[in-house]
């Protein structure tokens, strides 16, 4: 038994029902997430890319009739994920209340969160893949309902819904993906499917279907287009650390899902719906895009835009090649850590002036130095500047695009969505740049003359993620090389 | 040992404490359901580690299925016999008697004469025998049903279930002959075995009898579209009796219609019939039972609805028969079934008794009234929704499974929608607790230890079954 990956999720969990116990809130949560955080590291660094294939494993047999065993570990791919979410978990626990009412339900809730993500990138079993995602769906309901901000209820209502069809429709595309296999070898184990998947065990005739119930069910939980609805309105409304989890990690899920199974295991039914992939991506960067320059208020233009930024990912997904799913796979990581820092910076900014609305804020950058200082590093993090992890997953996943021929087609339906996403960057840039100016620039209105600054104290949990962003931007390597060999498994 | 002494101790130990409720006066009456509460117990243990597998009798099998719904029944009735002690005041309000405690005892030994007949019917294989069975449990339904005699809606309530029972009761056995004039039998494993035998021409009489028997079944277990009882029954009766009617009564609907539905499987061309005739039920019932569930606002009546739905999930498994698990489909989302709604309708009771009344509102704010009873009821509420690490989920889970497996896709595309229907109205009833602040004065709720202890075992169980998945895939082995 290695207890290594367990503590990861374990950590939160085990921290949120101390909470419920009567532990101190605050104080417990960090715990666990800093134990959380002490094992992703050395579970990162400690994996050997050299080796490959999945280390720390550890499995208990549950029901072997089914094949189904609580069964976890790591390969590339999970490990960064897993670092990242102990990364945000942390600093979303240091960005939460201290003196709110009901405060051991908030933190214990937030914990629930961190735990699902981390259960869910940790398993390497179906059933309970999916089992710790929907773990976190209760508490996110709750805590919009309760803590959040503007129209919460409604909000709650939402994401609650569209995430819980979402689900059902992937349990039920992962449930067709177990009958695919024939009668005497069906497992949940992913490994094992991913092995079955060499002997062209999921060609059959439903491989078409099971691939757009799970492109269908996976991309809801994503927020693709057209499934997006639920995204910006609950992220405006929900308490920072919710938001920091649920838009830097949690949704990361559903793309870790595709990356894992529906991709690997059916590479020519993917092949098949590639051009709705294509489309619908192009509408999450151009039509979500065109949405979030229009918005008015902070919040909506972050929860706008990690929508629009799954568009990336979802081109280097599609691209199906070795440059354009590593490209896909970092970005995951540097998206995660800077919009959990923009939600974070957010947070902080409607503490000290309640307001988010671009028409009431302006000249912010003389009381707030430092506050606009993490604000404009992080804007040029999710712009993609060069120095930042997201620049050089970007480019991974534009490169990797451009390059996948369609025999016989000059000029292919990869290469026509590549240059509609390219535009995408300058849409970032200007809505965020827009926002940046709008807040912290401009004329200072005397209603924010004594607008308090953060202390360093509550901007380390920011620095924390800023600075990842810049040493993945300086060593993509490190993460590449752990991911790369899972995924030469099944590209080129 | 002759598996039927099992079904012998409970009618005795119903009719034992019939006598002493009407000879022993001064005896506190809460005495007589602690007896029966260990009596059952001490039965339940009987049955776990005793050998009751030989039976010799025709037309009684004690197989794996009649087990589990042996004891399912027995655990039913303990935590109903729970229910019943914190409702006892109410029932106290609105039954005449002489003394203060008149007619309490009763209150409290007729559903141990129900569990007898429902575990009976459990291994019942011969329609005589499933009619009788069915009847000592109906019988002792109409008297539960209108117990609270002063209380309008009870009588409303027991009237509405006593007709409509009695004209179920006569398709059944309407259907019964049909089925016996074709066949000659009314043993289910002699009719499985004479059924390929049976000519071409005689099939469309047996498929009658088939059907009639199926309304009768769909009855018993709220199936649309014989669930128009439910609602009103539901809410007009004592909730004890509500919570025995939508778990241990639908339950066993379950296990006939499982037995009927694998003695009628030699004949294939039958048997197309009879599944495509669930299938349509099946779909009726889910779309009805959770449709109509969104508007609610009674708590009482949301669960009717909710328990018409959860009978559209069962019958999605029972559709899907003849794939190896539907069987276990069916087992395990019953367990699930009964360790969730047990438990909201015991919350239910203890905060109705502290609300004067049972509408959703009077949940506003539980969370601060009473932040175990409000856990305990998030709980339920996530395992009927169905959320995973819950048993409910597990429940879901292998009924979409077996589903998938014997291809019914307008099921499954009709149960997509309907679970996202449930995460609604379900979770209207978290939000009434945590997200709203209680309209009156909020006062503490204190909880017995009793209903503490059971609460608290119920909750542990939901969560195991989710965790734990062999618990749930062991429960025919």
């Amino acid at each position: 038994m290695n207890l290594l990956v367990h503590l990861t999720y374990l950590g939160p969990l085990v921290a949120g029902i101390l909470i419920l116990f009567g532990l101190p809130a605050r104080r417990t949560a960090i715990t666990g997430t800093v134990v959380a955080l002490i094992a992703g590291l050395i579970l990162f660094l400690g994996y050997d890319h050299v080796a490959g294939g999945y280390q720390f494993v550890s499995s208990l047999p549950l029901v072997p009739a089914w094949d189904l065993k609580f069964y976890v570990g790591v390969d590339g791919l999970n490990a960064t994920l897993l670092l990242l979410t102990s990364i945000v978990a942390l600093a979303a626990a240091w960005m939460s209340p201290r003196n709110e009412e009901n405060l051991h339900r908030y933190m214990a809730c937030v914990m629930g969160i961190a735990a699902g993500a981390a259960g869910a990138f940790a398993s390497l079993d179906l059933f309970f893949f999916y089992a710790f995602h929907e773990l976190a769906l209760i508490p996110t309901f709750l805590m919009i309902g309760i803590w959040g901000t503007g129209n919460r209820q409604a909000a709650a209502w939402k994401i609650t819904i569209y995430l819980s069809i979402g689900s059902i429709i992937l349990l039920v595309g992962l449930i067709a993906l177990y009958l695919m296999v024939p009668d005497k070898q069906r497992t949940f184990d992913i490994v094992k499917l991913q092995e079955l998947a060499a002997h062209r065990v999921f060609t059959g005739a439903g491989a078409n279907t099971v691939f757009l119930l799970l492109l269908i069910g996976f991309g809801t939980l994503v927020s693709l287009f057209p499934f997006h609805t639920w995204a910006p309105q609950a992220y405006a409304s929900a308490p920072v650390p919710v938001a920091m989890l649920h838009a830097g990690v949690l949704k990361k899920f559903g793309l870790y899902g595709l990356l894992r199974l529906a991709l690997p295991l059916l590479p020519e039914a993917a092949r098949h719906w590639s051009w709705l992939i294509l489309a619908l991506l192009v509408g999450n960067i151009l039509f979500v895009g065109l949405a979030t320059i229009s918005q008015k208020q902070l919040d909506l233009t972050l929860g706008y835009s990690s929508v629009m930024h799954m568009g990336y990912i979802f081109l280097g997904l599609a691209s199906a090649n070795l440059i354009g799913v590593n490209g896909a796979a970092l970005l995951m990581l540097a998206h995660g850590l800077s919009i959990a820092a923009l939600f974070a910076i957010s947070g902080e900014l409607r503490k000290q002036t309640g307001t988010l609305d671009y028409r009431d804020l302006g000249g912010l950058a003389k009381s707030m130095p430092l506050l606009c200082f993490l604000f404009g590093l992080a804007t040029f993090a999710s712009i993609g500047l060069p120095g930042f992890a997201n620049f050089a997953s970007e480019l991974l996943v534009f490169f990797g695009a451009f390059k996948t021929a369609t025999p016989g087609a000059a000029f292919n339906g990869y290469q026509i969505a590549t240059v509609c996403a390219l535009w995408g960057l300058i849409i970032s840039a200007v809505y965020m740049l827009r926002a940046y100016r709008n807040i912290f620039f401009g004329e200072r209105l005397n209603r924010w003359a004594g607008v308090k600054d953060v202390s360093l104290a509550l901007g380390w949990p920011v620095l924390l993620l800023v600075a990842s962003l810049v040493f993945f931007g300086f060593a993509p390597q490190t993460v590449l090389q752990r991911i790369e060999p899972g995924m030469a498994l099944f590209w080129k | 040992m002759s598996p039927i002494i099992v079904e012998l101790i409970v009618l005795a130990l119903g009719m034992a404490l019939l006598l002493v409720e009407s000879f022993a006066e001064r005896l506190n009456r809460n005495t007589i359901a602690t007896i029966g509460i260990v009596g059952l117990a001490a039965v339940f243990l009987l049955l776990q580690f005793g050998d009751f597998s030989a039976s010799g009798i025709a037309g009684y099998i004690q197989d794996k299925p009649a087990l589990f719904f042996k004891k399912f029944s027995l655990v039913t009735t303990i935590v109903i016999l729970v229910m019943s002690i914190d409702y006892s005041d109410t029932v106290r309000k609105f039954v005449p008697g002489i003394t203060p405690q008149a007619g309490i005892g009763e209150f409290y030994s007729l559903p141990i004469l129900t569990c007898a007949g429902m575990m009976w019917m459990a291994s019942a294989a011969d329609f005589i025998l499933i009619f009788v069975s069915l009847e000592l449990v109906t019988i002792s339904f109409y008297t539960l049903v209108a117990f609270t005699r002063r209380n309008a809606a009870s009588l409303e309530a027991g009237a509405k279930y006593l007709i409509l029972a009695a004209l179920s009761t006569g398709f059944f056995v309407y259907g019964v002959t049909w089925i016996y004039g074709v066949t000659q039998n009314t043993n289910l494993a002699a009719i499985s075995k004479v059924l390929p035998s049976i000519p071409a021409g005689n099939q469309t009489g047996l498929l009658f009898g088939v059907m009639l028997v199926l309304v009768g079944l769909g009855f018993k277990i709220a199936a649309a579209p014989f669930q128009f009882w439910v609602p009103d029954v539901y809410q007009g009766a004592p909730t004890p009796v509500t919570a025995f009617l939508s778990v241990g009564s639908k339950a066993a609907g379950f296990i006939v219609l499982l037995r009927v539905v694998e003695a009628f499987q030699t004949l294939p061309a039958l048997e197309d019939k009879i599944s495509l005739a669930i299938v349509l039920l099946a779909a009726a019932t889910l779309v009805y039972g959770n449709l109509a569930a969104l508007p609610q606002t009674n708590f009482k009546r949301l669960l009717a609805y909710s328990s018409i739905g959860h009978a559209g999930y069962l019958l999605m498994a029972v559709a899907s028969f003849g794939v190896f698990d539907a069987g276990l489909a069916v087992v395990v989302y019953l367990a699930a079934y009964l360790l969730m709604t047990l438990l909201s309708f015991l919350i239910l009771i203890i905060v109705a008794k502290n609300s004067e009344g049972d509408d959703i509102i009077h949940f506003n704010g539980l969370s601060k009234r009473s932040p175990f009873l409000a856990f305990s009821l998030l709980v339920a509420m996530a395992s009927l929704t169905g959320v995973p690490l819950t048993a409910g989920f597990l429940g879901k889970f292998l009924v979409f499974k077996v589903a998938l497996e014997s291809r019914q896709f307008l099921l499954i595309v009709l149960a997509i929608i309907t679970v996202g229907c449930g995460f609604y109205y379900y979770l209207k009833v978290v939000r009434a607790m945590y997200w709203q602040t209680s309209t009156g004065a909020p006062t503490n709720i204190s909880v017995g230890i009793l209903s503490t202890v059971t609460i608290a075992a119920l909750v542990i169980l939901i969560f195991l079954f989710g965790v734990f998945p062999q618990f749930g895939a062991g429960l025919l082995s």
